[in-house]
C-alpha cells in the first residue's frame, strides 16, 4: 500500500512536469473536484483494467432530471449523478473529459447495459428485484423516497391519502408512476417532470409525484410558486447499474463509493450540485449481495 | 415466462387499442369537417379567407404534430381554454390532419374531367344542379382511397399523444417495457398488432376501392 | 376543379364589390383574433404563493436567448444538426430501400413477392414512433441507429410503393424495347425502367422526403437529441419551466423555416423537371399526397393496354 503511494506520487510528480507544458487551465468544470488517479493498476482481465486501458469510459445518464443529471449549453451533463460518475471515472484514472455521456431515458437503461451500449448507468436508477434480474446494482448511493409536489397554497394534500381518486402528473413508464396507479390516483402521464408544471398551474393536475430530490429541484427552479409536502411514502434506492454477471465490478464499485463516504469526496459532491438545494444526509449502506 | 407480460394484461391493451380507436374516430370527423372548409376557403372568392386558407396549410403542413399537440396541450390552458387532456388531443390531431383531408378533397375534385362541368352548365344547370347532381358524385369516388390513405397515417399518429396525458396504446408500451425489462420485445409486438388490426384492414379496402373505382379518362 | 369558373357566372361589379367587403370584414375578424391571442399570452397570470407569473412574452422569458449565446451553438450544433443528420442518413436508406423494395415487389418469383408485401404491409401499419422504440430497446441499437432504421424502413416502404406505381405505368413499349435489344430482365430493369419511373414519381419521393424531415421529431421518444428534445426536453429542464413557452416558439420557428426551405426546394426541383418533358406523363407538382399520386400512375397504367393496343 505504502508502496504504492509513492511510486504513484513520484509518476504523479513527472506526469505534471510533462503536462504542465500543454495544459491549459484546467479544473474549469463546475464542481470537479473528483481526483484523477495517475495509474491505478488492476486484476488482469477485469473491466476496471479493460477501461483504465482504454482510457474512456461510457456511462449513461439522464439529461433533464434537476440537480441529478441536467445538459445545458455547453453540451456536459452537470448533477450528483453526474459527479458520482467522476469520481467512479477517477478512481479508473479517466479524467471527466475522458467520459462519453449518454443519455439514458428510463426504457432504454437494462437494454443499454445489456449488449454494452453503456458501461455503467448512473441515473435515479432505482434498485429492485425485477431490474436485478436484467442487471446488477452497485449502491445504493443515495436512498431517495416518492413524495408529492403542489400548489404553494395548496393546504388540502399533505399526504399521499389525499391523492386517491386525484389526477396526478407523473412520467410515463416511471416508478412513481406505477405507485401512483397502486395507490389509486389517476395518473396523468407525459414525458418530462418539467411538463407537468403547467397543467399543475392550470388545475388539471392536483400534484406532482415522483422523487423528492426530483421535486425539490423544481421547486427550487420556480421559487415560492410550488411546495413539496409529506413525508417520502416509498423508499427508492438509487443505484449504479452495470452488467449482469460483473461482480467483479460491481464489488470494485462498491469498494468505490464507500472510500468516497469515508474521504469526503461523496459530501463534496453533494454539496457543489444537489447540496445547494438539499440538506446533505449520510448515505446508505451500500448493499453486496 | 416473458409472453406473459402480455397475455397477462391483456385487459389492458384492449382499454388501451379502445383509446387509440376514440382518438382515430373522433379526430377523423373533426378532420374531414375542418378539412371541408379548409378546401372550400381555399377556392372561396373572398381574397381575406383564401389568404387565410393557404396560410393556416402551410403552416400546419411544415409543422411536426409534437409541436402542434404541444400547442393544444400547455398553450390553450394558457387562453382560459380547460378541458380533459383527450379533448385538446383530439383539437391537435384533427388539425393536424385537416390540411390532408382538404388536399384529398381538392384532388378528387381536380380530378373529375372540365368538361363534365362544361356539359352541365351547357344544358342550362345551375351552380348548384352542376356540382350537386353531376361533379361531387364523380368526385365522391376519387376521393374515398386518398382519404383512406389519411385516415391511415391518423391512427399511427394517434401515437404522438402518448406524451400529452392521453394513455393510450404506446403509452401502454412504454409502462409495460419499463415494467418488465426481459419481455420487451413481445410488449412492443403485442401494441403492433392492435395497430395493425387497424390499418391493414384499412389498406385492404383502399386497394379494393381503388381497383373498382378510380378511372382516369 | 381546374378553371371551377365555369360553373360560376362571370362576377358583375355589385358581386365584386360585395366580395371585398366581406374580404375586409373577415380579414378585420381575423386579425382581431389573432391579436385577443397575443394579447391574453402577454397578459401576466396570477400563480399560487401569491405570484405574478409575467406574460410570455416578458422579457424575462427570453432573456436566456440574448444573453447566453451558447445556447444558440447548442440549439443548432446539436439540435438542427442532429436532425439533419438523422433525416440525410435517413433518406438515403429509404431510397435504396425504395428500390429494393420495389424490386422484389415486382418480382416475377411468386415466393419473393409475397412475403416482401407481407412485410411492406407490416411496416406501413405500425407507427413510426413504435418502430423506432421496438428497435431501440428490442435490437438494443444506439438511439441515432434506431431512428435512421425505423424512418428508412417506413419511408423506403412508401417510397418503394411510388416506385412501384411509377414502373408499372411506364409504356410497356419502353421494356418491350429493351428485351428486344438483347438486353435481360434485370438490365432492362435496372437501365430502362427505373431511370424513368424515378423521373416520374420524383415530387411524390421529395415530398416524401419533407415528410421523413418532420418525422425525426418522433426521435425525442428514444431520447435522440433531435430539435424538440434538445430545445424543449433538457434546455427546458435545466433553465426551468419558465422558458417552456419561448423554447416551443423558438422551435416552431425553425421547423417551419426548414420545412418550408425543403417544400420551395422541392417544387423547384419539380419545375425543372417538368419544363424538359411532354406534359402529362409526369405526376403534377400539385400532387403531392403519395398515396393519391401513386393511385392515379396505377390507375393511368390500367388504362395503359387499353389505349396503347
Amino acid at each position: 500500500m505504502i508502496n504504492k503511494k509513492l511510486s504513484l506520487v513520484a509518476i504523479a510528480g513527472a506526469t505534471l512536469l510533462a503536462l504542465s507544458a500543454c495544459a491549459g487551465g484546467g479544473g474549469g468544470d463546475a464542481g470537479t473536484t473528483a481526483p484523477v488517479e495517475e495509474s491505478p493498476e488492476f486484476e488482469a482481465g477485469t473491466t476496471m483494467a479493460e477501461l483504465a486501458e482504454a482510457g474512456s469510459i461510457t456511462i449513461g445518464t439522464k439529461f433533464d432530471q434537476p440537480l441529478f443529471g441536467l445538459v445545458g449549453p455547453s453540451g456536459e451533463p452537470e448533477g450528483f449523478d453526474v459527479e458520482i460518475g467522476k469520481i467512479i471515472a477517477g478512481k479508473l484514472g479517466i479524467a471527466p473529459e475522458n467520459i462519453e455521456w449518454k443519455e439514458t431515458v428510463s426504457a432504454n437503461r437494462e437494454p443499454f447495459i445489456q449488449n454494452g451500449e453503456v458501461d455503467i448507468v448512473i441515473a435515479t436508477y432505482t434498485i429492485n428485484d425485477e431490474r436485478k434480474e436484467v442487471v446488477s446494482f452497485a449502491g445504493p448511493y443515495y436512498m431517495a423516497g416518492q413524495s408529492i409536489l403542489v400548489l404553494a397554497d395548496n393546504d388540502d394534500i399533505t399526504n399521499e391519502d389525499d391523492l386517491v381518486g386525484q389526477p396526478v402528473c407523473s412520467v410515463t413508464g416511471s416508478t412513481p408512476a406505477a405507485k401512483l396507479a397502486e395507490i389509486g390516483a389517476v395518473p396523468m402521464l407525459t414525458d418530462t417532470y418539467s411538463n407537468c408544471l403547467e397543467p399543475l398551474r392550470s388545475g388539471a393536475v392536483v400534484a406532482v409525484s415522483t422523487d423528492n430530490v426530483i421535486l425539490a429541484g423544481l421547486a427550487a427552479q420556480n421559487e415560492g410558486e410550488f411546495k413539496v409536502v409529506g413525508e417520502p411514502f416509498t423508499q427508492e434506492p438509487y443505484g449504479i447499474g452495470l452488467a449482469h454477471d460483473d461482480t467483479d465490478f460491481r464489488m470494485w464499485i462498491n469498494d468505490v463509493l464507500e472510500e468516497s463516504y469515508e474521504d469526503g469526496s461523496y459530501e463534496q459532491a453533494w454539496n457543489d450540485t444537489a447540496g445547494e438545494i438539499l440538506p446533505f444526509v449520510e448515505p446508505p449502506a451500500v448493499d453486496r449481495y | 415466462m416473458p409472453v406473459d407480460a402480455v397475455f397477462g394484461n391483456l385487459d389492458r391493451y384492449v382499454e388501451s387499442f379502445g383509446v387509440t380507436l376514440l382518438l382515430l374516430l373522433v379526430s377523423g370527423a373533426a378532420a374531414l369537417v375542418l378539412g371541408s372548409i379548409i378546401a372550400v376557403m381555399r377556392i372561396s372568392p373572398i381574397g381575406s379567407l383564401r389568404v387565410f386558407g393557404t396560410v393556416y396549410t402551410e403552416i400546419v403542413r411544415n409543422t411536426p404534430l409534437a409541436l402542434v399537440l404541444f400547442f393544444c396541450a400547455y398553450v390553450l390552458p394558457i387562453l382560459g381554454v380547460r378541458m380533459g387532456y383527450i379533448y385538446f388531443a383530439f383539437i391537435g390531431l384533427s388539425v393536424y390532419t385537416s390540411p390532408f383531408v382538404a388536399e384529398a378533397l381538392r384532388s378528387g375534385i381536380n380530378g373529375v374531367p372540365i368538361g363534365q362541368a362544361e356539359a352541365a352548365r351547357s344544358l342550362g344547370l345551375g351552380f348548384r344542379q352542376s356540382v350537386g347532381s353531376i361533379i361531387l358524385p364523380q368526385a365522391f369516388r376519387m376521393v374515398i382511397p386518398p382519404l383512406i390513405n389519411v385516415f391511415i397515417a391518423l391512427t399511427k399518429n394517434t401515437s404522438v399523444a402518448s406524451g400529452f396525458f392521453v394513455f393510450e396504446l404506446v403509452a401502454l408500451g412504454k409502462e409495460l417495457a419499463n415494467a418488465h425489462g426481459n419481455a420487451v420485445i413481445p410488449v412492443l409486438l403485442g401494441v403492433a398488432v392492435f395497430y395493425l388490426v387497424i390499418t391493414v384492414p384499412l389498406g385492404i379496402v383502399a386497394s379494393r376501392l381503388e381497383r373498382r373505382w378510380v378511372v382516369t379518362r | 376543379m381546374k378553371g371551377a369558373a365555369v360553373l360560376f357566372d362571370v362576377p358583375g361589379p355589385k358581386a365584386r364589390r360585395l366580395s371585398l367587403v366581406l374580404s375586409v370584414v373577415v380579414g378585420l375578424l381575423i386579425l382581431t383574433g389573432l391579436g385577443w391571442l397575443i394579447a391574453t399570452l402577454a397578459a401576466p397570470r396570477p400563480a399560487s404563493g401569491g405570484l405574478a407569473l409575467p406574460g410570455m412574452f416578458d422579457e424575462s422569458r427570453w432573456d436566456i436567448f440574448f444573453g447566453d449565446p451558447e445556447i444558440w451553438g447548442y440549439i443548432f450544433g446539436v439540435g438542427v444538426a442532429n436532425t439533419l443528420r438523422a433525416a440525410a442518413a435517413a433518406a438515403v436508406l429509404a431510397l435504396i430501400l425504395g428500390v429494393l423494395f420495389s424490386l422484389l415487389r415486382t418480382a416475377k418469383a411468386g415466393w419473393i413477392r409475397i412475403p416482401t408485401a407481407i412485410v411492406l404491409e407490416f411496416v406501413r401499419g405500425m407507427p413510426v414512433l413504435l418502430m423506432m422504440f421496438f428497435i431501440l430497446l428490442g435490437f438494443a441499437t444506439g438511439s441515432y441507429l434506431a431512428v435512421v432504421i425505423a424512418l428508412g424502413l417506413y419511408n423506403g416502404a412508401l417510397i418503394g410503393e411510388a416506385l412501384r406505381a411509377g414502373l408499372v405505368s411506364l409504356p410497356r413499349g419502353q421494356r418491350e424495347a429493351a428485351l428486344s435489344l438483347g438486353m435481360r430482365e434485370l438490365q432492362s430493369r435496372a437501365f430502362i425502367e427505373f431511370p424513368q419511373a424515378f423521373r416520374q414519381m420524383l415530387p411524390i419521393i421529395v415530398a416524401q422526403l419533407i415528410v421523413l424531415l418532420k418525422d425525426t421529431s418522433l426521435g425525442y421518444i428514444v431520447g435522440y437529441p433531435e430539435l424538440i428534445r434538445v430545445t424543449m426536453n433538457q434546455l427546458g429542464s435545466f433553465y426551468g419551466n419558465r422558458y417552456l413557452f419561448s423554447f416551443f416558439i423558438v422551435t416552431l420557428v425553425i421547423y417551419l423555416a426548414m420545412n418550408l426551405l425543403l417544400s420551395w426546394f422541392a417544387r423547384w426541383v419539380a419545375r425543372r423537371g417538368d419544363s424538359g418533358r411532354r406534359g402529362g406523363r409526369a405526376a403534377k407538382p400539385e400532387e403531392t399526397d403519395p398515396g393519391l399520386a401513386v393511385l392515379k400512375a396505377s390507375a393511368e397504367a390500367r388504362q395503359v393496354p387499353q389505349i396503347h393496343q
